[in-house]
């Protein structure tokens, strides 16, 4: 991955105030819901972020959309901080990021057929498009994403959730964006259809040279379609590497306790493989543990973890950074089929 | 990743042949870009609902404008020899407590019944649904506010409010024109109800405002106008409207409720509400002088009703 990266997140947090009263708002706490997150993102390259629910991949994807502002931090999209702009520079920003989202179902203005849909980008910003060139974009597009273009005329009820998902990701492409942050792209989604939405994010790829962040607890999605992995976990990343990094030799416990959970598909060998079980719940991110955040759920535990908080960085015996004074490398995704 | 191409011919390539119920619109091969309006509009042309409820509606407001078509008999002139002759060959619908006829009354009722019912349900929506609108979109303090305003209104009773707020602006003692005592009557009317408008508006508004589909469109750039425009409105309006059409009858009554205790129009104004207000004391002696306003009165509310229940139906694609 040489040159600039076209997208750089910098230490952002994101805190939601926890307030109390009716008039006189008192600040009790706050919701740490992303904590200090770091990562660069390449123009043609695909990030995967995974992670239980509730640690903070939504927020994160709101905040690149700049839905949310940060608390603080930075989000640069080739050099240009994103989180400061406001107005005009923000609406002429928005055109580089596009966002898909997980509902099909809800994503659709039900009172709007798929043209005025698909159209509206041109209408938000019409310097993009003359006025009289927009149907023949909106039906470029649905070409492109695989519906007829004479579907034009038709309401977002009158598709399929996989149908409705195209829908989507056509509204997102109008633009011409240079990112795409995909925010659980295929969770709602038939197994079936999941394959065929997937692939077309990977075509639509290929072709406009996109820039991708998805967002999903899946992992068998994320490692299809990630050329790079960042493992979330109450809002912050604990491990950071290429795909092959992350499946063969993760290093952070908790990589290892999700990874051990991913089904496998072959019953060969599926009973020698060693499951990893994790103890209770994810802590509350009103309250997040001392030091390491994942210690009190981690079998390697120790005394520093609840002192010091161990930095993301590479450890020994691996090149990637990982969070985990205990880090080392254990691959379990393999461990049963050589046993 | 190697069939990644493939897809836009793939197995959901074409969904056209995918079984799919074919929508009665049609798909355009070549037309222009149908909008949420247009298609309602086609959709309404084929339904004998709208034509029926638009025929009455026409009807009933040609009475309200141009009475002399449908009679040419004096609304005003007694004769009391007749009160409370049962109809007959004379007169249709009989004659009323002073002896005048029920017909040429009940035509001429239109007029004030459907202004005063018609102009206070559009005051009344207007205002409902941007308070609730605003309320709901902005939330927040500007929310607690409107709500709170809205209330006290809703918290003061009807009858009561009717009579402090009629008799400040118009005396029961001094003598109105008739515009003044109406612009009241509505004044009245709308204040009390607005805020049954807005409540219902900015909970839609609520419901809809933390959609996916408008967190697209924010995403995509669009304003505040956009969004309530195009996004919020359209997904809030259909429970409006049912309540704008149903608040007609509704104000057509209470306008005869505020006549009855003598505070809202009042003879010799001529209504529905009033015919119904003087003689429902004399119901057991003689039905008819309030039967008739009372049955014109049903056929008005019933016809807005299906006109509302008809766009209501037209503006939501799922019931096409």
């Amino acid at each position: 991955m040489a040159g600039e990266p076209i997208l750089q997140v910098q230490d952002l947090v994101k805190h939601f105030p926890l307030t109390l009263g009716v008039l006189y708002k008192r600040q009790i706490g706050s919701i740490q819901a992303v904590d200090g997150v770091s990562f660069d993102l390449h123009q043609g390259e695909t990030l995967g972020v995974v992670g239980e629910s509730g640690c903070g991949k939504s927020t994160l994807a709101k905040l690149i959309m700049a839905l949310e502002r940060p608390t603080s931090g930075n989000v640069l999209f080739k050099g240009e901080d994103i989180a400061k702009l406001r107005g005009k520079a923000l609406k002429a920003m928005r055109r580089n990021i596009q966002i898909i989202l997980q509902d099909p179902y809800t994503s659709l203005n039900p009172r709007m057929t798929v043209g005025d849909i698909v159209g509206e980008p041109y209408e938000i910003h019409p310097e993009v498009a003359p006025r009289g060139d927009r149907r023949r974009r909106v039906q470029e597009l649905l070409e492109v994403v695989g519906l007829s273009p004479d579907h034009i005329n038709r309401y977002p009820h009158q598709f399929s959730g996989g149908q409705r998902q195209r829908i989507g990701i056509a509204r997102g492409l109008a633009l011409r964006p240079d990112i795409i942050v995909c925010d659980e792209p295929v969770s709602a989604l038939d197994v079936s259809i999941q394959a065929q939405v997937i692939n077309l994010l990977e075509s639509l790829q290929n072709e406009f040279n996109l820039s991708y962040v998805v967002i999903a607890h899946d992992l068998s999605v994320v490692r299809h379609i990630a050329d790079r992995v960042a493992v979330m976990y109450l809002g912050k990343i604990v491990e950071l590497g290429t795909d092959r990094e992350i499946y063969d030799s993760p290093t952070h416990p908790y990589t290892q306790a999700l990874l051990s959970a991913v089904p496998v598909p072959n019953p060969e060998g599926r009973e020698a493989r060693e499951r990893i079980i994790l103890e209770g719940d994810v802590p509350s991110p009103a309250d997040p543990p001392s030091g390491c955040r994942f210690r009190t759920r981690c079998w390697k535990a120790e005394a520093i973890c609840a002192e010091e908080e161990p930095p993301l960085k590479p450890r020994q015996g691996s090149d990637h950074p990982s969070a985990c004074h205990f880090a080392e490398v254990k691959d379990v995704v393999h461990s049963g089929e050589s046993g | 990743m190697t069939e990644g191409r493939s897809l836009t011919g793939g197995p959901t390539g074409p969904p056209t042949a995918a079984g799919e119920a074919p929508t009665p619109l049609g798909d355009a091969a070549g037309g222009e870009i149908r909008t949420l309006w247009s298609d309602a509009w086609y959709d309404l042309r084929h339904k004998p609902l709208f034509w029926i409820s638009s025929l009455l509606v026409v009807v009933l407001i040609t009475m309200a404008a141009m009475p002399t078509l449908f009679t040419d008999i004096n609304p005003e002139h007694a004769v009391l020899a007749n009160s409370l002759e049962p109809p007959g060959g004379s007169a249709w619908f009989g004659y009323d407590l002073q002896g005048r006829d029920v017909y040429a009354r009940t035509i001429y009722g239109a007029r004030t019944s459907i202004l005063v019912g018609v102009l206070a349900m559009l005051v009344t929506t207007t205002v409902g649904l941007t308070v609730g609108i605003m309320a709901g979109y902005l939330g927040g303090w500007p929310d607690g506010v409107m709500s709170r305003i809205g209330d006290m209104f809703l918290g003061l009773p009807y009858v009561l409010g009717g009579i402090v707020i009629l008799s400040s602006v118009a005396g029961v003692r001094s003598n109105p024109s008739e515009a003044a005592i109406m612009a009241a009557v509505i004044l009245v009317l709308a204040v009390l109800a607005w805020p049954v408008t807005a409540r219902v508006a900015r909970s839609s508004v609520l419901s809809v405002r933390a959609a996916d589909y408008v967190v697209a469109a924010r995403a995509l750039g669009a304003g505040p106008r956009r969004l309530i425009l195009r996004h919020i409105l359209p997904n809030t309006v259909a429970p409006v409207i049912v309540i704008a059409t149903l608040n007609v009858g509704a104000f057509i009554g209470a306008e005869a409720t505020l006549s009855f205790l003598g505070i809202g129009l009042r003879s010799p104004v001529i209504s529905w509400g009033v015919a119904i207000a003087d003689h429902q004391d004399y119901v057991r002696n003689a039905l008819h002088p309030m039967l008739f306003p009372a049955l014109f009165l049903c056929v008005t509310v019933l016809a807005f009703v299906m006109l509302g229940e008809a766009i209501r139906e037209a503006l939501d694609p799922k019931l096409r």
